[in-house]
């Protein structure tokens, strides 16, 4: 008994060990940080009670929009996402040829770095868009990252752009679980590719639809790098979004007992948000 | 009928391929711009780069101004070690986690899953803390907090595979005086190969974007990764789009280069990643 111990420590502790001082420590250690007036620069932090979530109910206008810009824009990306990697699954595991081609040029955005995204799709949203609007003379495309309007279609474009091929992935394996027979027996009896879709491909890739909207929801929650490097989250602060606003109050104003509190409030969100998910796939488990 | 299904098809293929030449039109702008000097990316984006507009001068520059080589070493440095130090440790960790069935394990695995609910933000300002305290601000301080962060998505996604691993053949292996180390080194970790590849790709794609750690982090021009570099670069050089649309080409050509040599393993890899995770 003693010994299978000291073996069960032995390979349990080299990941644990790091986790938890990684992410168990701080995680706590915030929950204190968030009651203080840590700036980050003096020595001294003072107890401050509940104090920095009261000024952020009350007066953070700037956190405030971020949240709700936030949960608009996850929103409006959630569905696009979905929809479109949803009609690219469906087109990719159609008669078509060279699906091959179309797969892995649909998912290829979702290999590369925020960061490289965003400052390629200023670029076209700059310049590219720019041209068109010289060339054309549309007022359309001209200055779409100086309008806030046009900077959260941007933004979108661009998340869209990245995840859609990630959803895709993931309901072609959903579709591709679905037995050819069934298909092939309804086909027989004379539905046509609408009723197929709508009466066996949607209801067998229901679970995916959890997975693809839970997935796409809290990714575009927790949005960072594109913001940092597609808008900065400018014009005039329009388009910064929570995880942005929380980077801005620690670094840029020095506030970081208050955006503690900020990030403890988006731990809340975020939590919630997968907790939700918990409880519907759970459910589904025990119908299933 | 048989004819309605080619011209079928061949809506389908032309609507495909249409969308997917959409799909990398921003790539392929910023390819064709790239190899165009300033003045004449802005005299028409759109055109591409002629016999008289062609130039290769930009990579040269954007090269030397990304410190390439460097941040491309730190950038697999840091991702390989923490790739291989996390499918080490979360394999042996999730195996004693399925097999040890007490009240124990079992706590240490939801710490692990209800881990995954807490954003960055959440901790980052506590960690970089903690980190100066302890004076790992640094590139051995990034690959810690990667084994920090990867381990939770590890240990699940080992731990879902190895429930699945028949216990019969380490049963065999130890009585035939097998230890611990020998049974998972010699027989289990061999069977969990295709769970290996899974994890390494799901873990190194991450950590080989992320940028925000780095940003937090690293603060001396030698240990920059490749995401960080790029964002300091571009914050440099913002106007001059001739540079910036070479270095960013560059920066994004590992990536694709690994992409087109192992799609397979890394498109099943992200829907496994996905659905079990």
């Amino acid at each position: 008994m003693k010994k299978s111990n000291i073996g069960f420590w032995a390979f349990v502790l080299p990941s644990f060990v790091f986790f938890v001082l990684v992410v168990m420590i701080p995680a706590v250690w915030g929950l204190g940080y968030s009651l203080t007036d840590w700036n980050g620069i003096s020595k001294e932090v003072h107890f401050v009670g509940v104090q920095n979530y009261i000024r952020i109910f009350s007066q953070d206008k700037d956190f405030f929009h971020a949240f709700t810009f936030t949960a608009v824009f996850a929103l409006a990306a959630v569905i696009g996402v979905n929809v479109i990697g949803f009609l690219l699954a469906l087109l990719v595991t159609s008669k078509a040829k060279c699906t091959t081609f179309m797969r892995g040029a649909f998912f290829m955005p979702n290999l590369i770095g925020g960061i490289l995204l965003g400052f390629t799709w200023q670029f076209i949203f700059v310049q590219a868009f720019g041209a068109i609007a010289n060339a054309t003379g549309w007022k359309f495309f001209a200055n779409w990252l100086s309008d806030t309007k046009t900077s959260f279609w941007g933004l979108l474009i661009l998340v869209i752009w990245q995840l859609a091929g990630y959803m895709m992935v993931i309901y072609i394996a959903q579709i591709q679980n679905i037995p050819d027979s069934i298909i092939e027996a309804a086909e027989i009896d004379g539905a046509s590719y609408f009723q197929r879709l709508k009466h066996i491909v949607l209801p067998l890739v229901a679970p995916a639809f959890t997975i693809g909207l839970f997935l796409s929801l809290t990714t575009c929650f927790k949005l960072y790098d594109q913001n940092l490097a597609l808008t900065n989250g400018g014009p005039f602060n329009s388009t910064e979004m929570l995880a942005l606003n929380i980077y801005n109050s620690a670094f840029k104003y020095n506030e970081l007992g208050l955006a503690q509190a900020k990030a403890v409030i988006f731990l809340v969100t975020v939590a919630a948000i997968g907790l939700t998910q918990l409880y519907f796939s759970k459910k589904r488990e025990v119908e299933m | 009928m048989k004819k309605k299904n080619v011209i079928s098809t061949a809506i389908l293929t032309i609507i495909g391929i249409v969308l997917s030449v959409l799909f990398l039109s921003p790539i392929l702008i910023l390819l064709s711009n790239s190899f165009k000097s300033l003045k004449n990316i802005y005299l028409n984006v759109l055109a591409l780069p002629n016999a008289d507009t062609f130039t290769l001068k930009n990579y040269p520059e954007a090269f030397v101004k990304l410190d390439f080589i460097r941040s491309l070493l730190n950038s697999l440095g840091i991702t390989v070690a923490s790739t291989v130090l996390l499918l080490l440790f979360c394999s042996m960790a999730a195996w004693v986690l399925v097999r040890h069935k007490t009240k124990l394990s079992n706590t240490i695995f939801m710490i692990y899953a209800a881990a995954t609910l807490i954003p960055f933000q959440c901790v980052m300002l506590p960690l970089v803390r903690l980190m100066d305290t302890l004076h790992m601000m640094n590139r051995w301080g990034l690959v810690l907090m990667y084994l920090g962060f990867g381990s939770s998505l590890s240990v699940i996604l080992f731990h879902g595979f190895i429930k699945s691993v028949p216990v019969e053949l380490e049963e065999a292996a130890r009585i035939d005086g097998c230890n611990m180390f020998q049974t998972f080194f010699l027989i289990v970790l061999p069977l969990l190969k295709p769970i290996m590849v899974t994890v390494a790709i799901l873990n190194s794609m991450w950590i080989w974007n992320d940028f925000l750690l780095p940003q937090l982090m690293i603060n001396k021009p030698g240990w920059q990764t490749l995401p960080l570099k790029t964002f300091l670069f571009f914050g440099q050089f913002s106007k001059k789009w001739d540079l910036a649309t070479a270095g960013l080409v560059m920066c994004m050509l590992p990536i694709i280069i690994f992409y087109l040599v192992s799609q397979k393993h890394i498109v099943k890899g992200v829907a496994e990643g996905a659905i079990k995770g």
